[in-house]
């Protein structure tokens, strides 16, 4: 498969462009706080519980709220149907996105409490991690927790021997590297960063700056839906 | 994102402070008061803060002691000194059993966020009758109004007994259909909270003139 | 979950005088609404909202072996998750006791209604047939369960296509579907039954009723839940409201 042609990639976009992403939040009526999130062939629903008493005892962490982040896929949102239940795949994204968020959150204002962020991939395109992390945030904001920053995450990588940014399906499967990246976009310090494939280090530069710009554009998405969400709201 | 610095502002709650400049640590409403830069929640649980007077629901009994879910991220403890009645040793279930809702005030809370209630203070009761709504606890302020505006304005149009608990439960008693009329009426100020003109838009659904 | 006294109480007031505490009649069911066709990667999917409940059903589906007692059938299998995002009250891990029932009662209104035509998908007798795999995500619970993923896994049906493109077995073709059950499910609490449950008439309940009925009015499948009882009218009596009130579901259903 030619995955680049004529500097156009298999969808028309640009090595440079991000797909159509949609953000709502709060969507969830029952959730502390929550958000829908599409992006290109992603669907994603996060949702957020909490501060509450962290339960079983022994998990309380008695200076700081302990973060649990779920992410799990659908059964129904890959091509073969996925076993219900989390695999070792899933649990190695939970385990990296409750860190990545944890290093935001104000922690420390909530000690022996706990935090669920469950993450839910209802229909899967590739980049469903740094999607999960995006929508989580947003959710984490909704739900008023504490934070110094809303994070954010993107993926760039190789594909047709051209850096891109946020790989689709194709891309992924036939692509030559994937770098999910997330950061706190104030500083943008990295939270999150992983890499699978074959790059140059310069290659890789390359890969990081698109990433980075990626996420601000996301991060600006982000705060539009938070501020949709209370636009008709105003002091009065 | 940042919403002021140490020159100009005393940093006030809501926020955090990295050099001299002070960020919002939530999604909220930036007010300035007094010299400080404030973030008003819009959302979120209740943080419970001493003196504050909450409605709870009894979670768990024990024989010199109740364990109280105050709607905080911790539950509460009350201890049988602190309470009205005289209780024997091990008859804390014949006073208060599960699922019990009591008024109660914050009487102690710690660094480590261990809670102590106490029945000992003004408005504090066990509840006998009527019905609690549950509402974000970000939006009691609106349900209060300005020096008790609103709740007077509810009170006096459906003549139901109104108490706003500030975890962000309210204790409502009064007749049945009454009653299903204030529950509305709250839910309704709960999600129209900061919009213009709440107060007479809310004066007119009592009054029957439905938007 | 703790249900506070006195809000029981009130439960139990309202019930005796016939009324809810969401205004509604005993016998009046919560807006409907569907979505067909949410999700990409499923065969077929559909997202279904009673009230504030919201349950999100997917279809897929792949080549096996039919069960030995039926050589000539395809195979179907539901599953349910009760997923945490959708309920402080719901936990992570494999599927409880709750979820297991949900899903099996779910089976069984589609299974007894052949709502999907098994023999069709037999490709050789006794060795390769296509196996239905119905899942469905609690998002948002406001009550009922039951029917919500009912009609969630029936909607999702009638948008499935069977996948031969992806299996190179030709082109792509409509799942046969026809005439799913009506799921209609009622709770009793202080002597007084309602349909289509709310939460908090749910964390209430003494006994649960849901009954599947075709599109001829006759019973497909049935399932008494939680310890409370009922008499032998209370359930003549809620078949026939299921009855009168399957009808117009089903008119949002087939849409």
């Amino acid at each position: 498969m030619e995955l680049i042609k004529d500097g156009k990639r298999l969808d028309g976009r640009k090595p440079d462009e991000l797909r159509p992403i949609k953000i709502e939040a709060g969507p969830l009526h029952r959730a502390d706080g929550s958000c829908y999130l599409e992006w290109g062939g992603n669907k994603i629903i996060a949702a957020v519980y909490g501060p509450k008493e962290a339960i079983p005892r022994h998990i309380q962490n008695p200076t700081r709220a302990v973060i649990n982040a779920k992410y799990n896929m659908a059964s129904f949102s890959v091509g073969d149907r996925k076993r219900p239940g989390p695999d070792r795949r899933s649990r190695e994204i939970s385990k990296i996105t409750s860190e990545a968020l944890e290093n935001v959150i104000l922690t420390e204002m909530f000690p022996r409490a706990m935090i669920d962020v469950n993450i839910e991939v209802l229909d899967a395109d590739a980049g469903t991690r740094c999607a999960g992390i995006t929508a989580a945030a947003v959710a984490l904001a909704d739900a008023g927790i504490p934070m110094e920053d809303i994070p954010v995450a993107c993926a760039a990588g190789k594909v047709g021997d051209t850096v891109v940014l946020d790989l689709m399906g194709e891309e992924d499967q036939e692509g030559q590297a994937d770098v999910p990246l997330a950061i706190a976009p104030r500083t943008e310090n990295i939270l999150l960063l992983q890499m699978d494939g074959h790059l140059t280090v310069e290659e890789f530069d390359r890969a990081l700056e698109l990433a980075m710009n990626g996420c601000q554009q996301i991060a600006t998405m982000q705060r539009e839906a938070l501020m949709k969400k209370y636009q008709s709201f105003e002091e009065d | 994102m940042q919403v002021g610095t140490t020159e100009q502002h005393k940093q006030g709650r809501g926020t955090f402070r990295e050099g001299d400049k002070i960020f919002a640590n939530r999604l909220g409403i930036l007010e300035e008061r007094s010299g400080f830069v404030n973030v008003i929640s819009l959302s979120g649980v209740y943080d419970p803060v001493q003196g504050d007077t909450v409605i709870g629901v009894i979670e768990d009994v024990s024989k010199m002691s109740w364990l109280v879910d105050i709607n905080a991220p911790y539950p509460a403890l009350l201890r049988v000194d602190e309470v009205p009645w005289r209780v024997e040793y091990g008859e804390t279930a014949k006073y208060l059993n599960i699922g019990a809702v009591v008024v109660v005030n914050v009487a102690f809370i710690n660094e480590a966020r261990n809670i102590e209630v106490s029945m000992k203070g003004n408005h504090c009761k066990k509840v006998e009758e009527g019905i609690i709504v549950d509402i974000q606890p970000s939006k009691v302020p609106r349900v209060i109004g300005k020096n008790g505006s609103m709740v007077s304005l509810l009170r006096e149009h459906t003549g139901c007994w109104i108490f706003v608990g500030q975890n962000g439960r309210v204790w409502i008693k009064g007749d049945d259909d009454k009653m299903s009329l204030l529950v509305e009426a709250i839910h309704k100020i709960e999600r129209e909270a900061h919009t213009p003109g709440l107060t007479s838009k809310i004066e007119a659904f009592l009054k029957g003139e439905r938007d | 979950m703790n249900i506070s006294s006195i809000k029981k109480d009130y439960l139990y007031r309202l019930a005796k005088q016939g009324k809810r505490p969401d205004g509604r009649a005993t016998s009046e069911y919560r807006p409907i609404t569907i979505e067909r066709g949410v999700v990409n990667m499923a065969e077929g999917s559909a997202m279904v909202s009673i009230g504030n409940t919201t349950v999100l059903a997917g279809i897929k589906m792949d080549l096996g072996e039919p069960y030995p007692d039926t050589p000539n059938k395809g195979a179907l299998s539901t599953a349910a998750e009760l997923i945490p995002l959708a309920s402080p009250d719901f936990e992570s891990g494999p599927p409880r006791e709750n979820a297991i029932e949900l899903a099996r009662v779910v089976d069984r209104g589609i299974r007894e209604s052949g709502t999907i035509n098994l023999e069709e998908l037999c490709i050789e007798p006794g060795e390769k047939v296509w196996v239905v795999f119905i899942d469905i995500h609690i998002l948002d619970y406001d009550g009922n369960l039951f029917d919500a993923c009912s009609l969630a896994a029936s909607a999702a049906l009638l948008d499935a296509q069977i996948p031969n493109e992806r299996f190179e077995m030709g082109e792509n073709r409509p799942l046969p579907v026809q005439d799913p059950p009506i799921s209609c499910t009622f709770v009793k609490y202080n002597g007084t039954i309602v349909v289509d449950p709310s939460l908090e008439e749910d964390e209430v309940a003494e006994a649960r009723y849901t009954v599947a009925v075709d599109k001829n009015g006759d019973i497909r499948a049935m399932q008494k839940g939680l310890s409370g009882s009922f008499t032998v009218d209370e359930i003549r009596q809620s078949i026939a409201t299921a009855r009168q009130m399957a009808p117009t579901i089903r008119k949002i259903l087939e849409g």
